[in-house]
């Protein structure tokens, strides 16, 4: 039980990857600056924009709406964004081996957060939330099949094994799945995939700043919207490793492996950070067929090069 | 200097509030963020909505329909939030200070904590205005 709540409160779970989400978010920031030839905000920057919001700033209740839905939503977020990062950090570090189906575990508590980020837009009582909250459920749709279609190519290329912890050995013990031409087009998906459920820019128009004004975060002021931040910081570190876990073989913790597990979820990271700096943002309509046309094309064509060995 | 107010100061979140403005201090106010003289390296953010906001910029003369609005805003806000009142027409009016519709200047509708002076100011005259406003809250 003690071991328990240390995994979930300090060292895969919420304080460890708190704090390397928040790093991870500052070097996001400063690459976005680079980019665009800025000097960029110094490394503690999303300390102070968190204790900020969580100490400094006053909480506003919305006076339409659900104030106790609007209040629990965050809390949900980032609930369900720390029990995800542990199941996936718990067998990338190599702690405990996880259980049988725990990638589908994974799987539902990613979606989590989207879901508490809905219910929290909707009951703040804001026209441009709703908008903000339909469009999100309509990202959720198109992306989630696609997401659940890398699982099942990753699934079926490590011989159907359904645990984190035998497709980490089975990649360590031979080559890495991104070695091979399906594991190639998986990881396109896969980055895709990590762009929307991150929210990203060429599908942020659940939050899009100019258009909606944040949308679904519009009416979150002071300590809810300092967890929702949170969550984005734990998020933005989950989905990279658990990428980092399914086709790159995972981390390895011993000498000079370390430096090479970081360079990768960094890699990813930069990756996305690229994407974002380089498109301009979609339409809703044009996400949707942009997953569950293409993506999904692609992805079945990866599982179908597995099904033949390639 | 407690740790709450230092983690304030290095995370000013501002959101821009246009008055009946003729648009050249909202050109130089996009100028700050811009590559030559980038705010974010202060911590300071463009925001969309007023609920994460921490500075009010206010800018352009206040007429009688923004006033309402002005005061509907600053209500909005959370606090601490600190106002700027930009340009000549934000601080006093400026040419407009005779006009039929006018409301009176910033700080006749709404608390103002900096002024920043200019038809339009520099974009180093804001910079340096918000730098005296971090000194003195």
């Amino acid at each position: 039980m003690a071991a328990d709540l240390f995994y979930f409160l300090v060292f895969p779970g919420l304080l460890f990857s708190a704090v390397a989400g928040a790093s991870l978010s500052w070097f996001d920031r400063k690459v976005t600056a680079r980019v665009q030839f800025r000097k960029g905000p110094p490394f503690l920057q999303p300390y102070y924009d968190f204790f900020k919001l969580l100490l400094v700033k006053e909480t506003i209740l919305p006076k339409q709406g659900s104030p106790l839905i609007f209040l629990l939503a965050p809390v949900f977020s980032v609930f369900g964004a720390t029990m995800a990062a542990v199941f996936i950090l718990l067998p990338l570090f190599n702690i405990t081996a996880g259980f049988r189906g725990d990638l589908l575990v994974i799987f539902y508590l990613l979606t989590i957060p989207s879901f508490s980020y809905i219910m929290g837009s909707l009951a703040s009582g804001n026209p441009l939330a709703a908008v903000g909250g339909s469009r999100e459920m309509k990202l959720i749709m198109s992306y989630e099949l696609t997401f659940l279609l890398l699982i099942a190519g990753v699934i079926m290329k490590c011989g159907q094994q359904f645990d984190l912890n035998s497709i980490i050995e089975t990649q360590q013990a031979g080559t890495p799945f991104i070695g091979s031409v399906s594991g190639v087009l998986l990881f396109i998906v896969g980055i895709f995939c990590i762009q929307a459920k991150l929210a990203l820019v060429p599908f942020d128009m659940p939050e899009a700043e100019a258009e909606i004004t944040e949308g679904i975060f519009i009416e979150y002021s002071g300590s809810p919207y300092a967890l929702i931040k949170l969550t984005k910081y734990l998020m933005l570190f989950a989905l990279p490793a658990l990428l980092t876990a399914l086709l790159m073989g995972g981390f390895r913790l011993d000498g000079i492996q370390i430096l090479w597990s970081i360079l990768k979820v960094m890699g990813i990271v930069l990756l996305l950070t690229l994407i974002r700096n380089t498109n301009p943002r979609i339409k809703i309509k044009q996400a949707v067929n942009f997953f569950l046309i293409w993506m999904n094309l692609i992805a079945v064509i990866a599982i179908v090069l597995i099904a033949f060995g390639y | 200097m407690g740790f709450k107010s230092y983690c304030f100061k290095k995370s000013l979140w501002v959101f821009h509030f246009g008055g009946a403005s003729c648009n050249n201090c909202d050109i130089e106010i996009l100028d700050c963020l811009t590559p030559r003289h980038d705010l974010e390296r202060f911590g300071i953010l463009l925001v969309g909505s007023i609920r994460h906001a921490d500075v009010l910029l206010v800018n352009g003369s206040i007429n009688n329909h923004d006033k309402e609005r002005l005061i509907e805003i600053y209500k909005q806000a959370p606090k601490p939030i600190l106002v700027v009142a930009i340009g000549a027409c934000g601080c006093t009016g400026g040419i407009f200070a005779d006009s039929i519709t006018f409301a009176g200047p910033v700080d006749k509708v709404i608390p103002v904590d900096a002024y920043i002076p200019g038809c339009p100011p520099k974009p180093e005259a804001i910079i340096a205005g918000i730098v005296k406003l971090v000194q003195k809250s």
